[in-house]
C-alpha cells in the first residue's frame, strides 16, 4: 500500500510541476533536444552524422547559452506523434521540431511555446507550364491533397472563398504528392511552403517548377518546453531572442569580436559587456555572445539552412526582420 | 536371332534442356504465350536495371571523374538521359547505415559484436560445426557481452542508444525480438494448452490481447506508458523500452504458431511418453516439443521475417534504424531528392536478411524431412 502511494506521489509530482529544469541539464551536462528523423533544411544529419538545420540551430544555440559549448547536446529523434509525449515525460528538455504553435497545443497539451523561429504558411506548387502566376487563377484544377490534415480544410476554405472549383486527388505521405505531382496525376500540390520548396528541390529540374505566392494559413514554428518552469522557458525563448536581436544589430559571428568595443548600449548589454543579464538568466555573463559567435545571428542560421542560396532557396519572406518587411520581430535587450 | 532391341533413346524433345522447357514453358499455348510475354518483359528490363544500377551508375567518381559531394554533382543530375544510379550518396554515408552515430573511435565495438555475432550463431545453425559444444557455451554468454560491448561499462565508455542507429539497431531489434520471443512463445503455448484453467486464461488473454493490437499500439505503449509503471528513479533506456514492446509481440505470434504445431502432434505421442513415466516436462522436452517445433520451422521463419520487417516501424517512436538513417540522409539538402538510390540500398540490406534466413530454413525443412506425417507411419 505505502509502495502503490509512492508511486501516485511520484505520478501526480511529474504531471504538475518540472521546476529545475535548468539545473537538471547543467548536472547532466548535455541538453537533450527533441528534434524531427528528418526535414530538409530544419533538422537532418548531414554526411559525417551531424545534426544540421534551423532547428538544429536551435538546440544548438540553447546548448551555447548553458554550456558555451555547441556540442553539449543530444539530439533525440521525434515523429509527429511521439514528440508531444517525450517532452511531456521529461525525456527531453525542449522540442524545436518544427511545431506549429496553437492554442490548444500552448494551453490544453500542457506546453509552453517561448517564440517562433519560423513563420510558415500552406502554399501551392504549380508546373511552371500551367502559366498561372496566381492561385486565384487555378479553377477547376486536379490538387494532390494529404488527407486528414488541417491543409484539406484550409484549401477548401481558400477555394470557396475565391469562389473557384477543384478536384482532390487524396494522398497519404509528402513522398506520394510528390511522385503524383511530377508524373502529371495533378496540377498543383499543395502543403506548408517549407515542404513546398524541398519537393522542388527535389526535382529533376526545380526550374519547372513554380510555388506561387499566395499563403493561405498561418503555420508558426517555434522551440517549446513543458509549463510551469518558467526560468528554463526564460533560456530558450532568450537564446532564440537573442540570435534574431543580433541580426537586428548588424551582430554576425564574423564581427562579434570587434562589436564588444561598440558605442551602440544594446550591443554591448547584448555581448555583456555591460549589465548582467546572463546572471539574471543563471547563465555565463558572455552566453548571448557565445551563441552569435558559435552559430551565427538568425540571418546567419537561416542563410545557410534554408535561405535563397541553398537548394530550398526559401525567401525571408515573412521571416524577414520587422524593419525589412518581414514580421520576425524580438522583444528589446535591456 | 534373340537379340533383345538395343534400348533407344528417349525422344530429344522430351530430356535435357529442351524437355525441361516443353515441360516447364511451353506445355501448352497457354502457358507458351504466358512464358514468351514474361520472357519479353525480362528481357526489357533486366538489361535496364543492370545499366541502371551498375553499368551507368556513379559509385565514387562521376563521369567526369570529379568526386561526388553532393546532389548535383550526380551523373544521372547532369545528364539524365544517360546516367544512371548515384550510389555515392550511400558510400559517403556508408557509417551512418551501418552504425548510425556511434562515436567513430568507439566503432571497433559494434565491429566486434558483429563479428561475435556470428561466432554465436552460425555454430548454433549447423550441427555439423566442428567443436560445436564449445562454440555453443560462447553462444549463451554471448548476449551478456554484446551487451556491455554495444552500451559500455566495465570499464568500456558509455554510448548512449540515443547514437544507435541504422544497420545496428536492426539487428538489435531483430536478434534480441527473435532470440528472446521463442523461449517465451513455448511457455505461451505450453501455458494455453495447460489444463490449469488459471495459467491457460492468462496465457490466452495475454495471447489474444497482443495479436488484437497492431505493432504500432505496443510500441507507443512502450514508449509513453511503460515509464509510469516504473518504480522512481528507474530510467528505462528508449530502446530498451522499444525491446520490450517488439519482443511481447512477437512472442503471442510465436506462441500461436507453436501451438499449431502442439495441435498436430498426435495423442499417441503423449500418452505413451505419459506410460513410460515421464514428467509433464520431460514428456514435453524431450518427446513433443522437438517433434511440434520441427513441423512449425516454416511458420518460425515466416513469423520471424515478418518481424525483422516489421522493425522498421520504430521510426515511427522516433529509432532511426536503417531505413530511418534512409529517410535521414533524403532529407539532407545535400542529398535531396536520391530516393530511389536510398530505397535501393534499403530494401537490398533487408532482402539479403530475409532471403538468408528463408533459404535456412528450406535446408532445414530438407535436413529434419518434416514433409514426412510423422505421426502415421
Amino acid at each position: 500500500m505505502k509502495k502503490l502511494l509512492s508511486i501516485f506521489a511520484v505520478t501526480v509530482f511529474a504531471f504538475s510541476a518540472n521546476a529545475g529544469t535548468l539545473d537538471d541539464v547543467k548536472n547532466r551536462g548535455f541538453l537533450k533536444c527533441g528534434v524531427t528523423t528528418g526535414l530538409a533544411g530544419f533538422a537532418a544529419p548531414d554526411d559525417s552524422g551531424e545534426w544540421a538545420g534551423l532547428d538544429a540551430d536551435m538546440c544548438r544555440a540553447v546548448a551555447v547559452a548553458v554550456f558555451g559549448d555547441r556540442s553539449k547536446v543530444e539530439f533525440i529523434t521525434t515523429t509527429g506523434k511521439s514528440r508531444f509525449p517525450t517532452l511531456a515525460s521529461g525525456e527531453v528538455d525542449m522540442l524545436a521540431r518544427n511545431t506549429t504553435w496553437t492554442i490548444s497545443r500552448d494551453v490544453n497539451l500542457g506546453f509552453e511555446f517561448v517564440g517562433v523561429n519560423f513563420y510558415d504558411g500552406q502554399g501551392f506548387m504549380i508546373p511552371s507550364s500551367l502559366g498561372v502566376s496566381s492561385a486565384t487563377e487555378l479553377d477547376g484544377a486536379t490538387v494532390c491533397i494529404q488527407t486528414g490534415t488541417t491543409t484539406e480544410l484550409n484549401l477548401a476554405d481558400f477555394f470557396r472563398l475565391n469562389g473557384i472549383s477543384y478536384e482532390a486527388l487524396p494522398i497519404e505521405t509528402n513522398d506520394e504528392g510528390k511522385e503524383n505531382l511530377f508524373a502529371g496525376r495533378c496540377d498543383v500540390y499543395t502543403t506548408d511552403a517549407s515542404g513546398l520548396s524541398s519537393t522542388r528541390a527535389a526535382a529533376a529540374d526545380p526550374g519547372k517548377w513554380l510555388v506561387l505566392p499566395e499563403i493561405i494559413s498561418k503555420e508558426p514554428l517555434g522551440p517549446l518546453v513543458r509549463h510551469g518552469d518558467h526560468q528554463w522557458g526564460d533560456v530558450v525563448r532568450w537564446s532564440l531572442n537573442a540570435m534574431i536581436i543580433a541580426e537586428e544589430l548588424g551582430v554576425t559571428s564574423e564581427n562579434v569580436d570587434a562589436q564588444k568595443s561598440s558605442n551602440v548600449p544594446e550591443v554591448l548589454r547584448l555581448l555583456g559587456v555591460e549589465g548582467s543579464y546572463g546572471e539574471m538568466l543563471e547563465l555565463a555573463p558572455d552566453w548571448a555572445y557565445q551563441i552569435i559567435k558559435q552559430i551565427g545571428n538568425y540571418s546567419e542560421s537561416y542563410e545557410a539552412n534554408v535561405g535563397p542560396d541553398t537548394p530550398l532557396e526559401i525567401a525571408r519572406g515573412l521571416n524577414a526582420l520587422w524593419t525589412q518587411g518581414g514580421i520576425l520581430y524580438a522583444p528589446p535587450f535591456r | 536371332m534373340n537379340d533383345i532391341t538395343e534400348s533407344r533413346k528417349p525422344p530429344v524433345a522430351t530430356t535435357g534442356i529442351l524437355g525441361w522447357l516443353r515441360m516447364n514453358l511451353f506445355s501448352t499455348w497457354v502457358n507458351s504465350l504466358i512464358s514468351l510475354f514474361v520472357l519479353y518483359i525480362l528481357f526489357q528490363f533486366i538489361p535496364w536495371i543492370l545499366n541502371w544500377t551498375i553499368f551507368a551508375a556513379d559509385f565514387k567518381y562521376n563521369f567526369n571523374g570529379e568526386e561526388i559531394v553532393n546532389r548535383e554533382m550526380c551523373s544521372r543530375v547532369l545528364d539524365p538521359e544517360n546516367g544512371g544510379a548515384c550510389w555515392a550518396i550511400i558510400y559517403v554515408r556508408f557509417y551512418q547505415f551501418m552504425y548510425g552515430f556511434y562515436p567513430r573511435e568507439e566503432v571497433w565495438r559494434v565491429n566486434l559484436s558483429y563479428i561475435m555475432l556470428a561466432v554465436a550463431v552460425v555454430p548454433l545453425l549447423f550441427d555439423n560445426f566442428p567443436f560445436r559444444k564449445h562454440f555453443l557455451k560462447f553462444t549463451y554468454i554471448f548476449p551478456v557481452i554484446a551487451f556491455f560491448l554495444l552500451n559500455g561499462g566495465l570499464g568500456l565508455e558509455s554510448v548512449s542508444t540515443n547514437k544507435w542507429g541504422g544497420l545496428l539497431v536492426t539487428l538489435v531489434l531483430g536478434c534480441t525480438g527473435i532470440a528472446l520471443a521463442f523461449p517465451l512463445g513455448i511457455i505461451l503455448a505450453l501455458g494455453r494448452r495447460s489444463n490449469l484453467p488459471v495459467i491457460s486464461m492468462m496465457c490466452t488473454l495475454f495471447i489474444e490481447f497482443i495479436r488484437g493490437v497492431p505493432l504500432i499500439t505496443l510500441l507507443f505503449f512502450g514508449m509513453v506508458m511503460l515509464p509510469l509503471f516504473l518504480p522512481e528513479g528507474i530510467d528505462m533506456d528508449g530502446l530498451a523500452r522499444v525491446l520490450v514492446a517488439v519482443t511481447l509481440f512477437q512472442s503471442a505470434y510465436m506462441a500461436e504458431v507453436i501451438r499449431g504445431g502442439l495441435q498436430a502432434i498426435p495423442q499417441g505421442q503423449y500418452e505413451a511418453a505419459r506410460s513410460i513415466g515421464l514428467s509433464y516436462w520431460q514428456m514435453n522436452l524431450k518427446v513433443v516439443l522437438p517433434q511440434a517445433i520441427r513441423i512449425s520451422i516454416p511458420s518460425i521463419v515466416n513469423t520471424s521475417i515478418g518481424l525483422f520487417k516489421d522493425t522498421t516501424l520504430v521510426i515511427i517512436v522516433g529509432l532511426l534504424d536503417l531505413l530511418g538513417i534512409g529517410r535521414g540522409a533524403l532529407a539532407d539538402t545535400t542529398w535531396l531528392g536520391l530516393a530511389y538510390e536510398v530505397y535501393f540500398f534499403v530494401s537490398l540490406v533487408f532482402f539479403i536478411f530475409t532471403f538468408a534466413m528463408s533459404r535456412y530454413s528450406l535446408y532445414l525443412e530438407k535436413k529434419l524431412k518434416t514433409g514426412i506425417n510423422m505421426g502415421a507411419d
